[in-house]
């Protein structure tokens, strides 16, 4: 009797665990479904292409907003490409490794990763597996022949987005709601600070962390402290639509990122910082499928249409319409780059000196906030 | 300062119906770790309901359903088969993130409807409202905070003033001497793991209906931990959980409140506030060493009547 118990409730834990899986990777078991080994064997001018993503295609966010180019990658190849993707893959090496080991199993040749925990596993997997094709989203490592790293000038959006709410503020102080004071975190925090300053020198930008990436609630009390501050343009760093509800709630703006959130938040949004990635996953595996792909360090700009700001809602005024089209011209020729000196941190001291302008690799050296901006840098 | 106060009492209201349903539950004995998965499907079913009903009512009602679901799963597992109570409690966690995300994909980013929005808006209370200081904290919230009152005050009652609740914790003490005595151990255990797993599921559907009404995938962020340590940090009782849960959600939001007034202090260290009040509460219990701030007895204990 107890022996068919223990059977029994081994059953169901087995039941409750598969029912996970199914949960989280259905989209990975449909296409499996679709491709007999007969198929792949018969139609070599398919090309299968595997994505690991850190979270669900549905997060609201970063993952999301990788799908969106994963969808846009789909519908411009057609049948010439299947794609197998992996949801909430954690950062861990072993498991991005077996992840990815499994999609080439089922005839993957090119694999993309796009989180930057992905970067070690995928370094590794690039030595092992020659033929294969490995792309690294944010990552600062390559090989020259089968790994390459590719990123966006999110500076550029975000300075745009800083005009917006230069021009829009009435208090004169803009709240950001950042995951974590880490360089990339910093970068748009000044981009976003020195676009709002262009156009209103009295602006202050007054900025909260979460330490997290996606916490909804948090996100949302953070906003909602930096409202109660005086704040009345919430812009953030993280990946929820909290900043934009709190932000509707106290009738205040907010810009968003990642997504297009007019939607959801349709009494605060102006909009949002936001990745085109199909940009460079297009012409890239284009370039592989053809046998012509030298493994490069991307790093895209408005120019590529790899990065912009998602359609101004009619909360944007006429006037930071035009002005923000106006520089976003400018930006896109090339003629106006984001961080010029002189620029000063937040500390007063000289960061960039005057006639000097950064370079990528200037910028992502940043590790301090620029003048006008409260919040830690570390 | 008002302003904090009463955004504490929001943050701090879903960990406090979470808070009660875990002491409920480990009242009977019943260490039940899938609180945050419970908070989930609470989460996602409360707000799915609430989107196609337009019915709060409906809403929470699904909620609780999701939640007495859930725990009576663990509870058929733990109680009937008697699995080990920290493993289920485990697999629940999990099961209820991927059952969350999984019926999520479909409405992902939608908003709840304004009946709803209506219905769960801040409604104060005449004359209490008026309070000075407290009236603004206290009563001047949304219906679910006032049930969260009203929760405590009955689940007091009942576990000290009922005959129920001491037939419950005497359960949850020696489930062996409870049985010699004629109470039903299973059905009492049962009974209690559902109504705990419920309140966990109405503590979910706080966070997707009201705190942030937009589904999002990641909408209990580790809040159902912070309740299992809640538990500890109340010694099972419902007045200290209720201090504790409020506590905790101003804890919540201090490190916010903090950097946009320029004080910047790490939020590392805030995070850890929670947990680190935990710790000395626990050893100051322990020191301290009274019967009723001990876990129950039988904690966790599977019941084999044969074994006596």
């Amino acid at each position: 009797m107890k022996k068919s118990k223990k059977v029994l409730s081994l059953m169901l834990a087995m039941v409750m665990s598969v029912a996970v899986f199914t949960g989280c990777s259905k989209p990975a078991g449909e296409t499996n479904d679709a491709a007999p080994t007969e198929e792949t064997a018969a139609t070599d001018d398919v090309t299968t292409i595997g994505f690991l993503y850190i979270g669900s295609k549905t997060d609201g966010g970063y993952s999301q907003a990788q799908h969106n180019g994963t969808m846009a990658v789909e519908e411009y190849f057609g049948d010439k490409v299947k794609t197998l993707i992996a949801e909430n893959v954690s950062e861990d090496k072993q498991t991005v490794k077996s992840t990815a080991i499994n999609m080439i199993d089922e005839g993957a040749t090119i694999i993309i990763g796009t989180s930057y925990g992905f970067m070690d596993g995928l370094d590794e997997l690039a030595t092992e597996y020659p033929d294969i094709t490995f792309l690294h989203f944010s990552g600062n490592k390559m090989n020259d022949t089968n790994f390459g790293n590719y990123f966006g000038a999110m500076e550029e959006p975000r300075y745009l987005s800083g005009i917006i709410a230069g021009m829009q503020t009435k208090t004169n102080k803009l709240g950001y709601v950042a995951a974590y004071p880490y360089t990339e975190v910093l970068i748009g925090i000044n981009a976003f600070a020195l676009g709002a300053q262009s156009v209103n020198p009295d602006v202050e930008v007054n900025v909260v962390y979460i330490n997290s990436w996606n916490d909804p609630a948090n996100e949302k009390s953070a906003a909602e402290s930096l409202l109660a501050q005086g704040c009345d343009v919430i812009t953030q760093h993280c990946d929820s639509a909290g900043p934009q509800l709190a932000a509707q709630d106290a009738n205040a703006l907010a810009i968003g990122y990642n997504l297009d959130n007019s939607a959801v938040a349709p009494g605060s949004f102006l909009t949002a910082p936001i990745w085109h990635h199909e940009k460079y996953l297009i012409p890239t595996i284009e370039k592989i499928i053809k046998g012509e792909y030298t493994p490069e360090s991307y790093y895209g700009t408005m120019k590529d249409g790899y990065i912009g700001l998602a359609p101004m809602t009619d909360l944007v005024s006429a006037e930071a319409k035009a002005k923000v089209e106006e520089v976003q011209a400018q930006i896109a020729a090339g003629e106006h780059p984001i961080f010029v000196g002189p620029i000063k941190d937040n500390q007063g001291n000289v960061v960039v000196p005057e006639g000097e302008t950064l370079d990528r690799a200037g910028i992502w050296s940043m590790n301090y906030l620029v003048e006008g901006v409260t919040g830690r840098d570390n | 300062m008002e302003g904090y106060f009463a955004a504490a009492i929001i943050a701090g209201t879903p960990l406090l119906f979470a808070t009660l349903g875990e002491l409920i539950t480990e009242k009977a004995g019943h260490l039940n770790l899938g609180v945050e998965g419970l908070m989930m499907m609470g989460a996602i079913i409360g707000f799915i309901v609430g989107l196609r009903s337009q019915n709060p009512a409906l809403a929470i009602v699904g909620a609780l359903a999701a939640g007495s679901i859930g725990s009576a799963l663990y509870g058929f597992l733990t109680v009937t088969l008697r699995a080990n109570h920290v493993v289920t409690g485990l697999t629940l966690t999990v099961f209820g993130q991927g059952f969350a995300s999984f019926l999520g994909q479909n409405v992902m980013g939608s908003v709840i409807p304004a009946s709803i929005k209506q219905f769960f808006a801040p409604k104060p209370i005449p004359l209490l409202s008026d309070i000075p200081f407290l009236g603004p904290i206290f009563f001047r919230q949304d219906i679910l905070v006032y049930c969260g009152y009203l929760m405590v005050v009955l689940v007091t009652l009942y576990l000290y003033k009922t005959r129920l609740g001491l037939n419950l914790r005497a359960v949850g003490e020696n489930a062996a001497a409870a049985d010699a005595s004629g109470i039903n151990v299973t059905a009492y255990r049962y009974v209690h793991i559902i109504i705990g797993g419920a309140l966990c599921g109405l503590g979910g559907a706080y966070m997707s209906l009201i705190t942030v009404p937009v589904w999002q995938e990641n909408v209990i962020a580790g809040r159902g931990w912070i309740a299992v340590a809640l538990v500890i940090f109340a010694s099972w009782n419902p007045i200290k959980a209720l201090i504790g849960a409020f506590l905790f959600g101003g804890l919540n939001i201090l490190g916010f409140r903090l950097q946009s007034m320029g004080i910047h202090i790490s939020q590392y260290l805030i995070d850890m506030l929670p947990y680190a009040t935990t710790i000395i509460i626990v050893i100051i219990s322990t020191r301290k060493n009274k019967k009723e701030d001990m876990a129950p007895g039988d904690l966790s204990n599977p019941y084999f009547r044969e074994e006596r």
